[in-house]
């Protein structure tokens, strides 16, 4: 036990020193980029220097990053908005009244795709090279392949103009659980969806089948197990084993909103905010946002490897050669 | 025991007297590794046709310029977003240009006057509170709606119009309309108001149903009526032209567009070929080096190992945790002026883009370089250089090909959601991309849906293909299945 715990402790710092270079990247590069201040003129452009000078903005680059870098430590403070949302507001405060539309989304179409994935998966696992293996993996095939914007493209257009069903973009407001709110996220949790089923699907199917072959499936049917018995309790547990983790990577990644699908559907969600802190140049946003979803990619490929020593004992993390 | 006759000793003799007796040669060809790999993947019928699907792609990129009838550059401020227009099949009602529309009293006139009704399917009334309005389901032809225009020329050009309508006589010009006729003022400026209407809008026909002119009037011309106006001190002259004429005479062709036109007016069929040529390059260069830089990268860590090793890929790990956003708007933020936006964009891709390669090339390396036949060559002499290029590399040669393949989709999928989200911009009269198409068609998908249908349409087939056929490469050139299937 101690071992994992020295591993974990060694991949949580590691993470945070690559965490830490990143930043340092950007955030140099952000400061060297050239419009820093808005242009103006008279008194405004006078109270924008002024302003700016406070902040900091005439010492070297390094100073900078180290003002930066105590600000965030002793008061976790990442700077204002400048462009995007409301003037002054505290980035922090404004990610966090973004997240909760993402979240939404997100958690939904987590909700849907995992039984939806799995299940399809199994199937056609069972069914394998029938003709509903067929359809299953041509289908798994295409939207895996076709970008989601052309499907969330298309599913806006059906069901959003064509026959009316749904609005076309989400509805403001923060009640998640009204009608009309739940009404206009199902497209964009529908165009979430497609891809996470269909990723879904092709892992279960490929490990289940090579699950169902291997010999102690052999040994469950021989010692009088039903081939139901022995695919639920032996196959099926056996091929969890690397689709668990990518199911947990998900809810992690729930936090990180889709950037395209968000637009798409004018989701007021994370992934739009970050879109428009680009298009906007509000940088220190900018920063926020990109640390954001560093640290939550990072955090998603830690849980994944974590995962797989507690999904499966065999694997011992932080092991040596032995694997003791 | 020995129940044989005895021979004579003379009845044997030697098969091969007086011969040489060496190995056969082999009557059956040789099947080497690339000739087994294509023999492989010509087995599989999906990706076969998955090539077959991106040739003809390719083919349409490079070749539509040369039959394109319009550039890359070619606006009109008319026909924008004009339903898609295909000469051949227009005769059977399909792809001819037009829609169905439901329009009402005003509408239907207008539409009329300017021409634009190829068949009215039904008239109705409905009675709306507590009056009644005439509703018609009409089909209108995209090209004609636009009707009448006015155009200002110059004395030349106003002379070699008329030049034109003597030589061909074809009409161009049609007689201006008496404006103080014209109910309301806004009406004024559009050239499709020559009939009769009421304070509505409504045309005032007469007994026989027809629209009646309210032409201006000119003693001094053949028919009486005036033909054009002066303006800028007699420099100018305003002429009504019927648009779609005057761009059969203004571009030589009538106006057709196979894909539709977008929002400024562009034919999407040229734009959409010279987008995919701008994908399809940018992705082969940037497989092509990452091709490079990863395979260096990868076998000098793979090859010397230790911590040299450690400290490259502690590297690679670092840059390949920079999500793919954060990269590309840095870059573009920074350098998108001084190095073009193209050029940005290029070393976004390269910048973090080989390390999948590295670390495949890594891990063969590491696979191979213990080997027996690796001693053997070092040995006999071999050079660090050479036992790299000629006994290690060409094992991961598969896995790295089919890599660099895998890559194409994904920089054309990459740069086409750049686009799209507008953190690239690639539009101009030179330069587009097919994400950038996207982008531009989105705002009019309700009303528009042909200007997404074919841009969404070709990238879909990228995809799917290109991830058909990498499969099948991975499969063939995979040589630890040869022979899996026989």
């Amino acid at each position: 036990m101690g071992k994992m715990w020295i591993y974990i402790l060694k991949r949580i710092l590691l993470m945070l020193m690559v965490c830490f270079i990143i930043m340092t990247i950007c955030f140099v590069m952000i400061r060297m980029l050239p419009d820093q201040l808005p242009r103006g003129n008279g008194d405004y452009a006078a109270a924008v220097l002024a302003m700016r000078k406070a902040w900091g903005y005439d010492e070297p680059i390094l100073t900078q990053y180290l003002i930066f870098l105590k600000k965030i430590f002793t008061e976790w403070d990442w700077g204002v908005c400048t462009k995007v949302g409301t003037y002054l507001n505290p980035v922090t405060s404004h990610i966090s009244e973004k997240l909760p539309a993402t979240i939404a989304i997100n958690l939904s179409s987590v909700i849907i795709s995992i039984p939806l994935g799995l299940l399809f998966g199994i199937y056609a696992a069972l069914k394998k090279n029938k003709w509903q293996d067929h359809i299953i993996s041509v289908l798994t095939m295409l939207f895996i392949s076709v970008p989601a914007y052309v499907y969330a493209f298309l599913v806006q257009y059906l069901f959003g103009y064509k026959l009316g069903w749904f609005p076309i973009i989400m509805a403001s407001g923060t009640n998640y659980l009204s009608w009309t709110m739940i009404r206009s996220m199902i497209l964009p949790v529908v165009s979430m969806s497609f891809g996470t089923i269909a990723g879904l699907m092709r892992s279960t199917r490929a490990e289940l089948t090579e699950t169902l072959t291997s010999d102690y499936m052999l040994l469950a049917r021989a010692k009088g197990l039903t081939r139901r018995q022995a695919t639920l309790r032996h196959a099926l547990r056996n091929s969890m084993v690397p689709i668990m983790p990518m199911i947990i990577s998900q809810f992690v990644m729930i936090l990180s909103g889709s950037l395209i699908i968000e637009k798409i559907f004018g989701v007021p969600g994370i992934g739009s905010t970050y879109v428009a802190s680009i298009l906007e140049r509000d940088y220190s946003l900018f920063l926020a946002v990109s640390m954001f979803y560093t640290a939550i990619s990072l955090a998603a490929a830690l849980v994944i490897d974590l995962s797989y020593g507690i999904v499966d004992p065999r694997i011992r993390m932080g092991g040596g050669k032995n694997n003791e | 025991m020995n129940n044989f006759p005895d021979f004579p000793d003379e009845k044997f003799r030697f098969v091969k007297q007086g011969e040489t007796i060496q190995d056969a040669v082999f009557q059956t060809k040789q099947v080497g590794y690339f000739r087994d790999a294509m023999r492989r993947f010509k087995k599989n019928k999906s990706s076969v046709a998955a090539a077959v699907i991106i040739l003809l792609l390719i083919l349409f990129a490079v070749l539509t310029p040369l039959f394109a009838t319009y550039d890359m550059g070619f606006t009109d401020p008319y026909y924008t977003f004009t339903r898609p227009k295909c000469t051949l099949l227009s005769g059977l009602g399909i792809w001819d240009g037009c829609s169905y529309r439901t329009v009402n009293q005003q509408t239907y006139d207008y539409y009329d006057a300017a021409g634009a009704v190829i068949k009215v399917k039904d008239v109705y009334e409905v009675t709306d509170a507590g009056r009644k309005n005439t509703y018609y389901d009409i089909r209108v032809d995209d090209y004609l709606a636009v009707g009448y225009e006015y155009v200002n020329l110059t004395p030349s050009e106003y002379e070699a119009a008329l030049a034109y309508e003597k030589e061909t006589g074809k009409q161009l010009f049609y007689p201006m309309v008496d404006l103080g006729k014209v109910q309301q003022d806004a009406n004024a400026v559009d050239a499709n108001y020559w009939f009769e209407h009421n304070a509505r809008g409504v045309a005032q026909r007469d007994a026989n149903g027809e629209l009646v002119p309210i032409y201006k009037t000119d003693e001094s011309s053949g028919d009486g009526y005036a033909y054009y106006s002066l303006k800028m001190n007699g420099n100018q002259y305003q002429v009504r032209v019927y648009y779609y004429d005057w761009f059969t005479y203004k571009n030589g062709q009538t106006p057709a567009f196979l894909f539709g036109t977008d929002y400024m007016g562009h034919d999407i069929l040229t734009r959409l070929a010279s987008g995919a040529r701008f994908s399809l390059m940018l992705s082969i260069i940037v497989s092509a080096i990452n091709f490079i830089i990863g395979t260096i990268y990868g076998a000098v860590e793979g090859y010397y190992g230790g911590k040299l090793d450690l400290v490259m890929e502690r590297i690679a790990d670092v840059l390949y945790s920079i999500p793919y956003m954060v990269l590309f708007s840095l870059l573009q933020l920074r350098w998108g002026k001084e190095i073009g936006v193209v050029g940005a964009l290029l070393l976004a891709f390269v910048l973090t883009g080989w390390i999948g390669v590295a670390s495949t090339v890594r891990s063969q390396f590491y696979r191979f370089k213990g080997q027996e036949y690796v001693l053997a060559a070092r040995t006999l002499g071999a050079r660090d250089g050479r036992l790299i290029a000629r006994h290690i590399l060409p094992n991961a040669l598969g896995t790295i090909v089919t890599s660099c393949v895998l890559m194409v989709p994904g920089v054309i999928f990459t740069e086409s959601s750049l686009s799209y989200l507008g953190v690239l911009n690639l539009d101009s009269s030179t330069l587009t991309s097919v994400g950038t198409m996207l982008s531009t068609a989105q705002s009019a998908l309700s009303t528009y849906p042909h200007a997404i249908f074919f841009p969404a349409l070709f990238i879909s087939l990228m995809m799917i293909s290109f991830n058909l056929f990498g499969n099948g490469l991975r499969d063939a050139l995979n040589p630890t299945l040869r022979g899996a299937d026989d």
